[in-house]
């Protein structure tokens, strides 16, 4: 007891100012002692926000994570005592993912290259499409094929599950697109035809702004994305603008649909009258791929971490919930990857020009992906790296290298602890945000892994890739 | 007049005969039979050469055909499904197959290491020392023979100056001196008269390139900034790599071809 008090005595105290994320002081500027770690001010973080149950924080000084107690910190930057130290401190998800390590289980089924897999929002079904025209459901208790969905006459490009878990639409290269229900593994009425070019990509309306999930939004080759209803099988709205292939669509949070395409530019629509809202322009190629700061939570609608299920209108108000806690006070935020090498961060409802160019890729920048808490940006590019990014202001973080191939897909763990890379050269890898370094490698497939997804639940991760079979690794 | 003139002249004096279109048109139709007739009897190189050119035509005849039977008539285009399946992102890139790639990336560390590289003319007649220099005599009694002159096409740049002609070994003649090349670009198909900037590789030997002698096959560097070429990445080009293809020394110009 006396050496602690004759140390900080000695004058071994900082003066730390807390803040949080968006720049919202805690309290005033305080004394800490210096031997006081990560979780000490987790401690009074918690003490000061007068939380319930202690959730767990993390803390970051100028974008540097603190892991030691703030004393050894100080020694080893050669901060001045005299000076305040603001420490940055970001709540972290309550629930903690076990990284995966091992394959549980290799599925053959498909006759050919599997081109998509998702799970559905509340994690429990899992559907996957594939080049031999079948969109295939498997059971995740048994990991057996379930049932082998027939309709489809090209290669199933993209697949996408309704927030609520009820529908499952499927789009296919000959710009058709089917709906499957997926109790039975059937066919929901006819094919939906209208594009007349393959289908990119499919988004569906969130939970909170209609349920239950009628509509959703399918891009195409062929320059236009349209609006559908899934209950009255028909197209709503089309909305064409775009020159060239549009590659990606995503419905965002506030009821506007963000378009990419070859055209480098990104449209922003609104949805009752299919009118274009503003125009994105700045990059210099292809616009490949789009993420939104809250897309994660818009996939999965309702269903968080525990796994209950909600009736009907309880849902929307849960959903509703779930988005406003991850969006926060600040507006949504739109990051886009391009075959110019870089991505910009926008914040479009605020601003037609980007907010930070995020340049350093030496490839294509192929996929970006928010982590479900918005807090971190994931870009994997053909330069084989797997670049991170801080969601809020777009400064690099760290760049993950070990692929020997370009990296096709990447997918974050419902935590946003932990990342998964999936390449050409057939491994999958897992990374761990934390301490920046490669957690697990997942080796295994034949050929190249072209689509990747991690369980909203966090329990399995699902690949499938050119070598025909789905594998799933569990913790 | 010429005969011609003279056949002209009547027809326009006493037009042509009441039964000229009608004849015209027997004739014609009678054409076709005659082409047959000839193609069939014909004999030796020359009936070779008919039935070749008859081939090319119908070859050519049943390609704008099938070209112009495909807009006439929309039909539904039924796509087969292809092998190779690829998801929508890998859709529109091209990718080469990884045997493929392999080896054009092991041709390419070969060629690098030989010092090979692609050009127009890839092999050249070598010159011989005595075909290139003239030997010139000097001193007070003309029997030091250490001066060499030059006898080919020469570039020296433009702030060239002599040596102490005392000490300058190899004589570059001002009349052999040229600054301008005619430089053909290879699929335009257009010459252009442009600047020369400097001598890059005469194949007969590094000391020619060092002397700046242009010979035939010598590549040398052209300034091309008036063609107005720009680089994928936004920069201008004002300098590209090209060819001499004749013998200046024979002709008093220097041609060459662009290498693109």
């Amino acid at each position: 007891m006396n050496m602690e008090t004759s140390q900080a005595g000695m004058g071994n105290t900082v003066m730390c100012l807390l803040t949080d994320p968006e720049g919202t002081n805690l309290g005033s500027a305080m004394y800490i002692p210096q031997t006081a770690g990560p979780l000490q001010l987790t401690q009074l973080v918690n003490r000061f926000l007068n939380n319930e149950e202690m959730l767990p924080y993390s803390f970051y000084v100028s974008d540097e994570e603190l892991l030691v107690p703030v004393g050894t910190y100080l020694e080893k930057n050669k901060v001045s005592v005299e000076k305040v130290l603001t420490i940055v401190y970001q709540q972290q998800a309550v629930f903690r993912i076990r990284p995966v390590n091992r394959c549980s289980q290799t599925i053959a089924g498909h006759a050919e290259a599997v081109l998509c897999v998702s799970f559905s929002p509340d994690g429990k079904q899992l559907a996957s499409g594939s080049g031999d025209t079948t969109v295939r459901l498997w059971d995740l208790n048994t990991e057996t094929p379930l049932f082998t969905c027939k309709g489809h006459r090209n290669w199933v490009l993209s697949i996408a599950w309704s927030p609520d878990g009820k529908h499952l639409v499927s789009g296919s290269k000959s710009g058709e697109i089917c709906c499957w229900n997926p109790k039975k593994g059937e066919l929901d009425g006819n094919p939906l035809t209208g594009h007349k070019k393959w289908i990119t990509g499919i988004s569906w309306e969130p939970v909170h702004l209609s349920s239950p999930c009628r509509r959703f939004v399918t891009s195409s080759k062929d320059g236009d994305a349209r609006i559908w209803d899934v209950t009255l099988k028909k197209t709503l709205i089309c909305l064409s603008g775009h020159t060239l292939a549009v590659t990606c669509v995503k419905w965002g949070g506030d009821g506007i649909i963000y378009t990419g395409s070859q055209d480098c530019t990104i449209k922003m629509w609104e949805t009752t009258q299919g009118k274009l809202i503003r125009e994105l322009k700045g990059h210099g190629h292809w616009v490949n791929s789009l993420a939104l700061s809250t897309e994660y939570v818009l996939r999965t609608g309702a269903f968080d971490h525990t796994g209950r299920q909600y009736p009907p209108n309880e849902e929307m108000k849960k959903a509703l919930e779930r988005y406003n806690q991850t969006k926060g006070d600040s507006p949504e935020r739109l990051v886009s990857g391009s075959d110019d090498f870089t991505m910009f961060l926008w914040e479009p409802s605020v601003s037609k020009q980007p907010k930070k160019r995020l340049t350093g890729h030496q490839q294509l920048v192929n996929h970006v992906y928010f982590s479900p808490d918005g807090k971190w940006i994931a870009s994997a590019s053909f330069d084989r790296s797997v670049r991170l990014w801080n969601g809020v202001t777009g400064q690099f973080v760290t760049a993950f290298r070990g692929h020997v191939g370009p990296v096709y897909q990447v997918s974050w763990s419902a935590d946003s602890r932990l990342l998964l890379s999936g390449s050409k050269d057939s491994t999958l890898k897992i990374w761990e945000i934390r301490t920046k370094t490669l957690k697990q490698d997942l080796p295994g497939h034949a050929d190249e892994v072209f689509a990747v997804d991690w369980s909203p639940d966090g329990e399995k991760v699902v690949s499938g890739g050119k070598d025909k079979v789905l594998k799933l690794w569990k913790g | 007049m010429p005969q011609g003139d003279y056949i002209e002249l009547h027809r326009k004096k006493h037009g042509r005969r009441l039964d000229y279109e009608e004849r015209k048109r027997k004739k014609e139709a009678r054409a076709v039979h005659k082409r047959s007739k000839q193609a069939q009897n014909s004999i030796g190189i020359k009936g070779k050469m008919i039935a070749k050119k008859n081939y090319a035509e119908k070859a050519q005849m049943k390609k704008t055909l099938k070209m112009h039977e495909e807009s006439s008539s929309r039909r539904k285009a039924d796509e087969d499904v292809q092998e190779g399946a690829v998801p929508a992102y890998l859709i529109d890139r091209e990718n080469t197959s990884r045997a493929k790639v392999l080896s054009n990336t092991i041709k390419q560390k070969r060629k690098e290491k030989a010092g090979k590289w692609e050009v127009p003319l890839p092999k050249v007649r070598p010159v011989a020392e005595d075909e290139m220099f003239r030997v010139i005599r000097s001193g007070k009694r003309k029997t030091k023979q250490w001066k060499r002159m030059v006898t080919k096409a020469t570039f020296v740049g433009p702030g060239f100056t002599r040596k102490p002609p005392k000490y300058e070994r190899f004589i570059r003649p001002s009349g052999l001196r040229f600054t301008k090349a005619h430089v053909t670009h290879p699929e335009l198909r257009c010459t252009f008269c442009l600047e020369i900037i400097g001598i890059k590789k005469n194949p007969n030997g590094p000391m020619y390139t060092s002397l700046g002698v242009m010979t035939r096959g010598t590549i040398i560097e052209v300034n091309v900034s008036e063609l107005g070429l720009v680089t994928p990445a936004g920069k201008v080009v004002w300098g590209k790599y090209a060819q001499v293809t004749n013998n200046p020394e024979n002709d008093g110009c220097i041609n060459a071809v662009l290498l693109v």
